[in-house]
């Protein structure tokens, strides 16, 4: 472990923003198409029901 | 027997496979949630410290991956196009369709999470380069991809028309990947190699992999998810699909 601390490991060396921005991104993008192809699925079964 | 005993051929129906693509997303999702986790750790614990880049390298561990991913996906989906246009499988056609929408995914993660790295790095968000610009047309190639095939109303016409479009796109993959290699770029060359201190590149490869193995694991359960999706839509009116 080479954090001393939360504040450090949020700070990336001074390249927090780049480094979490990437990851957070990343991890939006994915939850995100999990949850467009969620709101597809509904409507395709909500349509069944009709 | 065995598994040599099952009738693969069965699941090239888009109605055998529906049942089983709902089965095996579920794990593959599981797989790509534990996988993430572990390549979060060693990102973020296990790998050292870059001494030229500080920390900022860390974007390494996502960044290497969905390029690898954008890359592979359209391999991939240029591969169901071909087989689809030679066999004329419905089933393929779907597949290649089901993975585009996550190839494009990557390829505007592998862009935006360089230009989070370069802008640090270089001094720029964007450079006009061979690396990048070729990365930039995989982006455009999917979305004309995905435009081709909604944009024409016939299913069999479109889909014979985007799997031809898939193919001709595939060249430009090569030329990204060999890219650093045929001109002068600002972009390094592949991460992949083991020339740099060992232990700090062993280390770094096995991130890059386990982070790969992830977004492999994620992509195949959302192509099986959005190829149900796919399945639906198309057979609305068959009478399997209102029977379970």
């Amino acid at each position: 472990m080479h954090w001393a601390g939360l504040n450090e490991f949020l700070a990336m060396g001074g390249y927090g923003f780049y480094v979490w921005l990437s990851f957070g991104l990343t991890l939006a993008c994915m939850v995100g198409e999990l949850w467009l192809l969620g709101q597809r699925r509904r409507r395709l079964q909500q349509e069944e029901m009709r | 027997m065995g598994v040599m005993g099952i009738n693969w051929f069965k699941y090239s129906s888009p109605q055998a496979f529906y049942p089983l693509a709902g089965k095996l997303a579920p794990y593959f999702l599981g797989a790509a949630a534990l996988l993430a986790m572990v390549g979060l750790y060693v990102s973020f614990f296990v790998a050292p410290t870059d001494f030229q880049q500080g920390e900022a390298y860390r974007i390494i561990f996502v960044h290497v991956p969905a390029a690898w991913m954008s890359m592979f996906i359209y391999l991939v989906m240029a591969g169901w196009a071909a087989v689809g246009l030679a066999l004329n499988a419905r089933l393929s056609f779907m597949m290649a369709q089901a993975l585009a929408p996550t190839g494009a995914m990557f390829t505007f993660l592998a862009l935006v999470t360089g230009a989070l790295w370069g802008k640090p790095m270089w001094g720029a968000w964007w450079v006009w380069d061979a690396r990048l610009t070729s990365e930039l047309i995989l982006l455009f190639l999917y979305i004309g991809y995905m435009a081709l095939q909604a944009a024409i109303e016939d299913v069999r016409r479109a889909d014979r028309a985007s799997a031809l479009f898939a193919l001709v796109g595939a060249v430009n993959v090569p030329i990204i990947y060999f890219s650093v290699k045929w001109w002068n770029t600002l972009h390094q060359g592949a991460s992949v190699s083991l020339t740099k201190a060992p232990a700090m590149a062993a280390v770094m490869l096995w991130g890059m992999l386990v982070m790969a193995l992830s977004f492999w694991a994620y992509t195949i359960a959302v192509a099986l998810l959005r190829v149900r999706c796919v399945i639906a839509e198309r057979e609305r009116e068959a009478a399997w699909m209102s029977e379970d």
